[in-house]
């Protein structure tokens, strides 16, 4: 099912509309309360504020762009010109923390969020060249960013609470070194040994056991079973097993990631067709030419996605088991003691580090599996 | 993800002899494995002072020991079974306490999650703009860990005045609602084109072909998606007690077992978790096999 690209270019002409009259409304509105010296307010408007003239002839020109469907050039010059619009918007006062908003102020963020949406829309009737996938979440997560920024700051939401991005960005840039230790520390140590650890020995089990039909059925379903099992509950077990340095939390990833591999694995060595597996038989290939020629390549995108949903259940079991104990570094203990004593940017940094090691693990995945089993129906599909 | 196929129904016939098999193996193996972990907490905190000592004896003090490294299957039970019948049902000490604690914020969270997946995905089916944008951000927001997030959702929601039940299931929502948004978006695509086509030539709206065609297409897609749902909401639920420092549930249950070194409740707590999962699931399942009772497997 795909809508056709037709009326998907000519969509978004209302918010073009919607987002035209409120940039006129804006300019005539005063943007920012300016506090004088003996206290009164003194409004300022358009005239006064050169970044402001810039958003606004920008604006213009990006909403004037959206009236009409647009073909390729169009669509990005209307991207960029909305870009320019939000940041002269985030230069304003009332976007620094320095100045009382205005009603035009608002005005002018309400059309900058019917930008956001006709950019976004652009982006994703764009089609045919290398890229043009990536663009359109791209640009949703970057207005969701610049509209939590400009937000933040413009309503004076309390740090504590939910610090803007770029108290984020500043945590993150100095405390690299403690951060750095901590990715070392839960990554490099647990997460990864504990991951191909836990699906190295998923897969050699099920290899092993695929010649042994009683065992299969007596470990299957039990396999099958521990999904429905919350298995980070044995993360206190493992801390006092094996202590609060990293191999603790390596023996719960290695536990949670065992077992989808084990299923992941068994399914994906059945699943070579009955006529392939006639064709080896026919050629009178003994069960180890059939599984190193036939089945385990068959079973390959299956192992894939167990690997993909271990990098995540991974993560999500070092970190828990860091917070039943763990040395002074690590994601899991520094997001849980920073949490305690407020510190929200150094938090926010933290979990930053974690969902891009994670994103980053399952795009990784994600390409070996189009590399190596280019071939395969699941992949070629996509 | 591995997709999720609905096609597939596990052969049951001739699984009882292997699987108690297993099972028997399994507790046998940890029955030897409780003697060789306690065994020389045992002999420095019972045998040693006694006297000499015979290997029964250290077999036996090691299956009844306190406060045993690793718990045997009989001291588990024994403490579960106690848990349940020997303190009345309000009583902290009482395992089912835990469970209706943790159970209430899981079904909340499942029943948000639901919801929410179940909008995304008909958000996502209809507009191309959402597919390519939002879908992306789905998968990844599953890439960010849950315990990661869970103080900021307690902080925030805090703030604004919630406590108690709707922090804990807002974090088994974010948990919930991947499975069911990505198979419904699945199972919402499965109609043929052909079908589709038939629907645009009665003059369907959006909403009748999406009532009449899709929906019903989509079923078989969304019920395994709600089984594993369910289950991760459990995990969301349990894990969201334990930055809360929660007085209630079976996530603080494993917590305050830890801290006091208290491993035979650990592994009741762990037990009771995994009783309610396998419920959860299973009354999923049965759900499933009801509401698609008139459709032939094919």
């Amino acid at each position: 099912m795909s809508t056709p690209t037709t009326t998907n270019r000519q969509a978004g002409q209302i918010t073009a509309l919607v987002a035209l009259a409120l940039w006129a409304m804006a300019a005539l509105q005063p943007l920012v309360w300016q506090e004088a010296a003996d206290g009164t307010r003194l409004p300022q408007y358009l005239i006064d504020l050169p970044p402001a003239w810039l958003a606004v002839l920008a604006g213009l020109a990006a909403a004037g762009l959206g009236l009409r469907p647009t073909a390729r050039r169009g669509s990005w010059a209307g991207i960029a010109l909305s870009s320019l619009a939000a940041l002269g918007w985030l230069q304003l006062p009332p976007a620094q923390a320095s100045a009382g908003a205005g009603a035009g102020f608002w005005l002018g963020v309400l059309a900058l969020g019917g930008l956001a949406l006709l950019s976004v829309q652009r982006g994703a009737a764009l089609e045919g060249r290398r890229g043009d996938q990536a663009l359109a979440p791209l640009l949703f997560g970057l207005w969701v960013i610049y509209a939590w920024q400009l937000l933040v700051v413009a309503l004076e939401v309390p740090r504590v609470l939910l610090p803007p991005p770029a108290l984020v960005l500043e945590a993150l840039r100095s405390h690299a070194a403690l951060l750095g230790g901590d990715f070392v520390q839960t990554v490099l140590k647990a997460v990864l040994l504990g991951w191909a650890g836990g699906s190295a020995l998923g897969f050699a089990v099920a290899v092993a056991i695929d010649r042994q039909p009683f065992l299969q059925r007596g470990l299957l379903p039990i396999a099958s079973l521990t999904s429905t099992i919350p298995l980070v509950g044995v993360a206190p077990i493992a801390v006092m097993w094996f202590g609060f340095e990293w191999p603790s939390k390596a023996a719960v990833v290695v536990l949670m990631t065992f077992f989808p591999m084990l299923v992941s694995t068994l399914a994906g060595l059945k699943s070579a067709g009955r006529l392939e597996r006639e064709l080896m038989y026919s050629y009178a290939a003994g069960y180890g030419r059939t599984l190193w020629s036939l089945r385990l390549p068959a079973a390959f995108p299956f192992v894939v996605g167990a690997l993909k949903v271990n990098a995540t259940l991974a993560l999500i079991g070092a970190i828990v088991a860091e917070f039943f104990g763990s040395p002074t570094s690590g994601l899991g203990f520094r997001i849980s003691t920073e949490a305690a004593r407020m510190n929200m940017a150094l938090v926010w940094a933290a979990i930053a580090v974690a969902a891009l090691t994670g994103s980053l693990a399952y795009a990784l995945l994600v390409r070996l599996e189009r590399r190596v089993a280019f071939w395969h129906p699941s992949v070629r599909s996509r | 993800m591995d997709t999720i196929d609905p096609r597939s129904d596990p052969k049951s016939g001739g699984r009882l002899l292997p699987l108690t098999a297993t099972v028997l193996v399994i507790v046998l193996l940890w029955y030897a494995l409780t003697v060789w972990l306690n065994g020389p907490g045992a002999i420095e905190r019972v045998l040693a002072p006694k006297g000499p000592w015979s290997w029964q004896d250290l077999v036996l003090s090691s299956w009844t020991l306190q406060r045993p490294v690793l718990p045997a299957p009989h001291q588990i039970a024994a403490d579960f079974w106690s848990s349940l019948v020997d303190w009345p049902i309000d009583s902290p000490r009482n395992l089912l306490f835990h469970v209706a604690v943790t159970g209430q914020s899981t079904l909340l969270g499942f029943a948000m999650g639901t919801a929410l997946g179940a909008v995304l995905a008909v958000l996502i089916v209809h507009s191309r703009t959402l597919d390519r944008a939002l879908l992306p951000w789905v998968v990844a927001s599953q890439t960010i860990p849950v315990l990661a997030i869970a103080p900021i959702v307690l902080v925030i929601l805090g703030s604004l005045g919630f406590s108690g039940v709707l922090p804990k299931a807002v974090i088994a929502m974010y948990l919930c609602f991947f499975p069911v948004a990505v198979a419904a978006v699945q199972g919402l695509r499965s109609p043929q084109r052909i079908e589709t086509e038939l629907m645009h030539t009665y003059a369907a709206s959006a909403w009748q072909t999406l009532w009449l065609l899709r929906l019903p297409a989509a079923w078989p897609f969304i019920f395994p998606a709600l089984r594993v749902g369910v289950a991760a909401g459990l995990v969301g639920a349990m894990v969201a007690e334990l930055p809360t420092g929660a007085q209630a549930g079976l996530g603080s249950r494993l917590l305050t077992g830890s801290y006091y070194g208290n491993t035979v409740q650990i592994w009741s707590a762990l037990l009771m978790a995994s009783l309610l999962g396998l419920l959860l699931s299973s009354a999923m399942a049965a759900l499933e096999k009801w509401a698609l009772r008139h459709r032939s497997r094919t």
